[in-house]
């Protein structure tokens, strides 16, 4: 076995162990830090494929700032488990085939017939020169020969965040909020009045 | 030293890389934490003088064997954990929190070729590995059982996750006018004196950066996190002996990263302000611990200067002020490299 396998088959037996803890454990916020290290484990995986740009990114997006915003809210609810699971047998047939399907679909996806040589070969045809560093070779072909695909892309992104905040956010009359403005432009004779009065007479 | 040699040689090559870098990693991890150690002690005699007070100057001569005694006393003490705590998380924070301040400095460049790692994409591998030291603080407070400490660890959580984002917009900022990601060839870049350093074309995102680094540290005036009026002691209100000392030897050790890489991202890391003599004198290790330092001082200064941030006011500074303007300089950026024949302000 060379360095290279061992190194995948370790990293490969860590992300299959975490992310099986991350749908078995009962602690919520224990299967959020589980899925941060499947995350890893996964950015090492690309590390060995000596993608690192997509590595480094994926520790950042998800790690960095996707898993943080979701262990808040996870340990913010009280999550009953117990309630969570009654339901179990009864949804077990529905779940197990959007399970199955997914696993087709995955397959279908990056079968060799999508991804083999042939596939790899037909699309190098606007691959940047190979001595470019990965970072530098995604960058000149999202920039340049998908500019239009990639910018589409991020203006639904925008969108779709937009709609999501436009959505849920309810202005409850109640809410009490500041305006630095009106904080900055205050002066001491707006709040305080002083007063001038005679000294009381000595008796 | 004959029979060492022979030892040597006579090891696999595998297990010569592996010392060697070992030997690599201690050489730069054991000053960074005895800096750690003086630092603390340089800032309460810096803050004492600045308050017109002498500090601490009992403990050895003039109070220089202090951070010794701190740590001895740290180490000693009991580590306590509450009744009702998630143990194992309990104890894992504080690491949680050390660890991405230490593995960090793997791609920090000390001068041109003293650097542990010099990879390519150094410059987001340092982002990536900062942008898990929030754990430390999120796992800390929950694992507490505490409602301080929970609150304190939100507060500091939603408030590194925001400033992370102006921070990241500025080393856009560094990528553009460097045209790459490796911290080495950033920091050449800039060679040829002082007026060839980033922090002047890109003067907003230098101010930016650091104002968000003083945020991501959680050090005053954004130091929420711990708001001992507040919240006691924010998410390590429940922490003592060693597990606490860990904590404060991640707040140091980042303090020093974010200088380190002001440094080498806009000051020029260890190249000397003119290119002449005597400027070129001193070595390059020496330019570049005197920038870290200059940029560590005015981390002291500022503590020593303003008044904590109000909660909404930090959060109103990081989303409505500093981002906006990241986003404005860049935009300025990429117009002038690229439709003005000015782009030698930025790129050369």
């Amino acid at each position: 076995m060379t360095f290279e396998s061992a190194v995948f088959y370790f990293f490969s037996a860590i992300l299959l162990g975490s992310a099986a803890m991350v749908v078995t454990i009962r602690n919520s916020v224990k299967s959020a830090l589980f899925l941060v290290l499947a995350f890893v484990s996964a950015a090492c995986l690309w590390m060995l494929l000596r993608a690192e740009f997509l590595a480094i990114v994926l520790v950042l997006v998800y790690v960095g700032a996707v898993m943080v915003l979701f262990l808040f809210v996870v340990m913010m609810i009280d999550v009953n488990m117990a309630v969570l699971r009654q339901g179990f047998g009864e949804y077990l047939p529905i779940g197990g085939l959007v399970a199955v399907l997914m696993v087709v679909e995955i397959a279908l996806a990056v079968s060799p017939r999508q991804l083999g040589p042939t596939r790899i070969a037909a699309s190098l045809v606007h691959a940047p020169p190979l001595h470019m560093s990965n970072t530098r070779a995604l960058g000149v072909l999202l920039y340049t020969t998908y500019v239009y695909p990639f910018e589409i892309a991020a203006v639904i992104l925008l969108v779709a965040i937009i709609a999501a905040i436009a959505l849920t956010m309810r202005r409850r009359p109640d809410t009490k909020y500041q305006d630095p403005a009106r904080q900055v432009e205050v002066r001491a004779r707006d709040r305080v009045r002083l007063v001038k009065m005679p000294t009381e007479p000595k008796a | 030293m004959g029979g060492l040699t022979a030892l040597w040689g006579g090891m696999p090559a595998w297990s010569q890389v592996l010392l060697w870098d070992l030997a690599k990693i201690v050489a730069i991890v054991v000053p960074l934490l005895l800096s750690v150690a003086y630092l603390t002690f340089v800032e309460r005699k810096v803050i004492g003088y600045m308050q017109v007070r002498i500090g601490p100057n009992r403990v050895g001569p003039r109070g220089w064997l202090q951070p010794i005694a701190d740590g001895l006393k740290l180490l000693l003490k009991e580590i306590i954990v509450p009744s009702g705590a998630n143990k194992g998380l309990f104890i894992v924070a504080p690491v949680l929190a050390l660890m991405p301040a230490l593995v960090a400095w793997a791609v920090v460049p000390f001068t041109s070729t003293l650097v542990l790692a010099n990879i390519n994409a150094g410059l987001l591998f340092v982002l990536a590995v900062t942008s898990m030291g929030v754990y430390g603080v999120v796992i800390a407070g929950w694992a507490s059982n505490s409602k301080y400490a929970f609150l304190g660890s939100l507060r500091s959580a939603a408030q590194i996750v925001a400033y992370e984002i102006a921070m990241g917009f500025a080393l856009v900022g560094v990528l553009m006018a460097a045209g790459t990601l490796n911290l080495r060839k950033i920091a050449l870049e800039q060679a040829g004196g002082f007026w060839h350093w980033l922090f002047l074309p890109l003067f907003p995102l230098f101010l930016v950066y650091f104002i968000a680094g003083v945020a991501e540290t959680n050090r005053a005036p954004f130091d929420v996190a711990e708001g001992e009026s507040e919240i006691v002691a924010g998410f390590h209100v429940e922490y003592s002996g060693m597990t606490f000392a860990l904590f404060f030897l991640a707040e140091y050790a980042n303090m020093i990263l974010v200088s380190a890489l002001t440094a080498v991202l806009f000051l020029g890391g260890w190249l000397p302000p003119f290119d002449f003599a005597p400027f070129t004198f001193v070595p390059p290790l020496g330019w570049f611990l005197l920038k870290v330092c200059a940029i560590l001082f005015l981390y002291l200064w500022l503590r020593a200067t303003f008044p904590r941030y109000r909660y909404d006011q930090i959060m109103r500074l990081g989303w409505k002020v500093l981002i906006p303007v990241t986003l404005v300089w860049i935009g300025v950026m990429g117009f002038v490299m690229f439709f003005t024949p000015w782009a030698f302000v930025f790129y050369r």
